[in-house]
């Protein structure tokens, strides 16, 4: 028989009974529909994780005091002092990974201006630090490096600094602040970043040359972190094995010895929320994907009860020169047709579904084609699968049986 | 001589039932030329079933044999029985068997679907010709439910015509149908075996069977008579001698 033939006859069959082709296709609709869904939503959490992550720099590498147990004493690597300015030299100079590198120096105070004060915090920094953490100026400009080697009281304020100190609206261009009562001139206003993704507000920073911190602030040759981009995402993996090297090399440690810093990239912490969010989609496609087999037993229910009740049309149809594998193939074709049928409405309800989540509850979803041929596939499998039974039951039938069936 | 359309020689059928065989055919012989309308009857258990299912290629004889246009179906596979079902034999039921919710013409295609080598619009042209030959022209986008019984076998007999068969099988064509219609079916197939079609028409009413020209009786599996119908009565005209129909009657 001619396949053409295969899908009218199948078609017409559905035809007869539309409520009960309906009804066994919702099950698969279900499924498709929630599959789908589940899949864009989760996709949607993962991306716009990365998104936020990738925003703060994607090939960022950060360079932070380890463990110094020099003495016998474990200290907080807060309070650790094994990250020094000839680290960042070292770095700086030897390496062939990165394209920025900036030292921090972190102070914590008061900031005032007039009569207005805000507690925030200052980092001491390079200008290339705003290359690393993509940050920009809106209005003014950068301190130079003229500015680091003569640790000038020159700063670049944030947003949320600028509205909890400028309260009447005056132009903070030019104006002398002063933090823990030193005097800074502030020279340039940055762009608004938000927050990111652990909720810390990116606006509420100071940035001043990490000389004047070091000097003027925390009188300390200390360094809080080392922070550094490398050239691409795909070598920051080997940036950061080249930097842990030439650090070791400049803290003189041993073979044996342990590592007195860590180095961290920012793809590290993307794989990190990444898996995270792909262990729940994992949860949530299980969850749907059993509704999609529910609705291919049901399509093996239906098909058997089918198949009896046309006990007669099948000795017909053998009668009159129908093979086993004609009967097999009609019956098979109804069941994936069933299921396709069912993918498509549920593919369409899927994709209705998604664009209602992400516009009445705002949350981010990504519908990728992967999700949709997967799960379309899985349909039409679901419909051999469960319908190969039934179909092998019409097809074994003996036609002078069938005939006679009542 | 002319073309033998089933030659059947010596041939056999048991059942095995449980412990118990079942000797449905015991060794029975004849062959039927082409152009023939035999009756062939019997009372229940007589082995005429069994006959009508190896006559159609339905079933297969244990020992003996049996040829349909020159054709031995012995050792022939599932499929190619099948196939031979689909080009040699028409099939005419009791209960009509037709496609529910079907329309006529397209229950009347159903053989040719079957027929790969058809086109769809030969099995179309081929669909309507042979509903005219039973007289639905009229009809054609009826379903079954919308047709008399009379009309639902006159397409059942269209589906058997439509893949111009070698053999017209009819088990009890008429055993649904009252006498006028009965009649009425009656004088269809006498007219299409008087255009050459060889019809063979299981039956267990000896009225019926004096409308064909040759009477096999079966008894226990045996032939017990094997005569032709001496004066062959015409249905057409059995038809016209009925009392006029009752006016409360549904027509046709």
């Amino acid at each position: 028989m001619k396949t053409i033939n295969l899908f009218k006859i199948a078609w017409k069959a559905l035809q007869r009974n539309r409520l009960r082709a309906f009804l066994t296709m919702l099950g698969i609709i279900i499924g498709v529909a929630s599959v789908i869904a589940m899949l864009a939503i989760g996709e949607g959490s993962k991306q716009s994780i990365k998104n936020q992550i990738s925003g703060m720099g994607s090939n960022m590498l950060f360079v932070q005091p380890g463990s110094d147990s020099r003495g016998g004493v474990q200290q907080d690597f807060s309070q650790s002092q094994t990250l020094t300015l000839a680290d960042y030299k070292a770095l700086k100079e030897k390496n062939t990974t990165l394209t920025d590198i900036s030292p921090q120096v972190n102070g914590s105070g008061q900031v005032i201006f007039g009569a207005n004060n805000w507690p925030t915090s200052i980092y001491g920094v390079n200008p290339q630090y705003l290359n690393i953490r993509k940050l920009s100026v809106q209005r003014g400009s950068i301190f130079t490096e003229k500015d680091v080697s003569s640790a000038s009281k020159v700063v670049v304020i944030g947003q949320t600094v600028v509205e909890n100190i400028f309260k009447n609206g005056e132009d903070p261009l030019g104006k002398t602040i002063r933090y823990n009562k030193i005097p800074f001139k502030v020279i340039g206003i940055l762009a608004e970043k938000g927050q990111n993704t652990f909720g810390q507000d990116q606006d509420d920073v100071i940035l001043a040359p990490y000389t004047t911190v070091q000097k003027r602030i925390q009188a300390s040759t200390h360094l809080q972190s080392i922070t550094a981009s490398a050239r691409s995402e795909e070598i920051a993996e080997q940036a950061s094995l080249e930097m842990a090297s030439i650090l070791r090399t400049s803290h003189k440690l041993g073979a044996t010895d342990e590592d007195d810093f860590n180095v961290r990239s920012q793809q590290e912490l993307i794989s990190t929320f990444s898996s995270t969010s792909e262990i729940l989609t994992v949860l949530l496609v299980a969850i749907a994907s059993i509704s999609l087999v529910i609705g291919g037993i049901g399509i093996m229910n239906i098909m058997y009860v089918s198949v009896t009740e046309r006990t007669r049309e099948i000795g017909l149809r053998m009668a009159v020169g129908g093979r086993g594998i004609d009967i097999l193939l009609q019956f098979l074709v109804e069941a994936i047709l069933i299921s396709i049928t069912g993918g498509l409405i549920g593919v369409a309800l899927g994709l209705g579904s998604t664009l209602l989540v992400s516009n009445l509850m705002h949350w981010p979803t990504v519908v990728t084609t992967q999700s949709l041929v997967i799960s379309f596939a899985v349909c039409a499998i679901t419909g051999i699968f469960f319908g190969w039974y039934p179909a092998r039951k019409a097809a074994s039938l003996d036609p002078i049986v069938a005939l006679r069936y009542e | 001589m002319e073309k033998k359309i089933i030659e059947i020689e010596n041939l056999k059928r048991e059942f095995i039932m449980g412990t118990e065989v079942v000797r449905a055919l015991k060794g029975i012989s004849f062959s039927v030329a082409q152009g023939e309308f035999v009756t062939i009857m019997g009372t229940s258990g007589s082995g005429k079933s069994t006959l009508l299912n190896v006559l159609g290629c339905l079933d297969q004889p244990n020992t003996g044999s049996y040829k349909i246009d020159g054709i031995p179906v012995r050792n022939l596979s599932k499929n190619e029985l099948a196939r031979i079902r689909n080009e040699k034999i028409g099939f005419i039921f009791q209960s009509y068997n037709l496609l529910p919710r079907t329309t006529a013409l397209e229950n009347v295609e159903l053989p040719l679907m079957y027929n790969g080598a058809i086109s769809s619009k030969e099995r179309r042209e081929r669909a309507v010709e042979a509903l005219r030959l039973v007289g639905l022209s009229s009809r054609l986008h009826h379903t079954p439910n919308q047709l008399s019984g009379g009309q639902q076998q006159r397409v059942a007999i269209a589906r058997a015509l439509v893949n111009n068969p070698v053999l017209i099988l009819a088990d009890e064509a008429t055993g649904n149908l009252d006498t006028r219609t009965s009649y009425g079916i009656m004088a269809l197939f006498q007219e299409l075996n008087s255009q050459g079609k060889t019809i063979a028409f299981v039956t267990h009413e000896p009225d019926i069977a004096l409308f064909s020209k040759r009477t096999i009786v079966l008894r226990d599996g045996h032939i017990v008579k094997d005569y032709p119908v001496e004066a062959v009565a015409s249905a057409a005209q059995a038809l016209a001698q009925l009392p006029a129909e009752e006016t409360f009657k549904m027509q046709d």
